[in-house]
């Protein structure tokens, strides 16, 4: 099991650092969706189903979904 | 968006969607889930709806009144069950000792007042999901974008 929790932690580090360096909001948000993913993952091999499934349903879907909701009223690109 | 695919698999999908959030929410004494990730499910496949089949449609199934009132319902609900314990000589949301009927442990129907107010929070959140997104994207789109 330890070897899979290292995998993920250095995909999440990775997400993490993309997306405070992107200039794409959109990508940025897409980013930041497989990082919510990848963690819910990794809650679920840390035993903590309770915190994968709300991380599952609220920070890859709903979070996703109001950041491009907002991005679509405002502008795509950071200055 | 007139897309034919894909407006068919929502029509199929929303219902497995609603029924698995049904699910979470009623087992959420006996297993991992609760009101919130099982509200938060179905808020997400109301918010499928929307983006699907555009604001109008979404807005005749849920008009927005019906929505602040089952919000502010789900609260009322929870609080008047919290009520309930405090006149029955309890704390507030006091659970066995004002006598809610125990049922048998590791089925639904157990833990007396908790799935009643999984319930509540389950409608409240997926209430709030979908009028939360609805204030987001309705109105006009300012030119500047």
């Amino acid at each position: 099991m330890g070897i899979v929790n290292v995998i993920i932690i250095v995909f999440l580090i990775v997400c993490a650092i993309a997306v405070a360096r992107t200039r794409d909001l959109l990508s940025a948000v897409i980013i930041f969706s497989a990082y919510s993913l990848m963690m819910s993952v990794l809650w679920l091999l840390l035993k903590s189903p309770d915190v994968a499934l709300t991380e599952a349903a609220v920070g890859a879907g709903i979070t996703t979904i109001l950041f491009v909701a907002v991005i679509s009223r405002t502008r795509r690109y950071e200055k | 968006m007139e897309d034919k695919i894909v407006k068919t698999i929502t029509r199929i999908i929303i219902p497995f969607i609603q029924l698995y959030g049904i699910f979470i929410i009623l087992h959420g004494h006996v297993s991992p889930g609760g009101g919130f990730s099982g509200g938060a499910l179905i808020g997400t496949s109301l918010i499928l709806l929307t983006l699907v089949f555009g604001i109008d449609k979404a807005k005749r199934k849920i008009p927005h009144n019906v929505s602040e009132i089952i919000e502010s319902g789900g609260m009322m609900v929870f609080v008047a069950i919290g009520i309930v314990g405090l006149a029955l000589g309890g704390n507030f949301l006091a659970n066995i000792e004002t006598g809610f009927p125990l049922g048998e442990p590791g089925t639904i129907l157990s833990a007396g007042m908790i799935p009643l107010l999984m319930i509540a929070i389950g409608i409240k959140v997926a209430s709030t999901m979908n009028s939360l997104f609805h204030l987001l994207i309705e109105g006009e789109i300012h030119e500047d974008n």
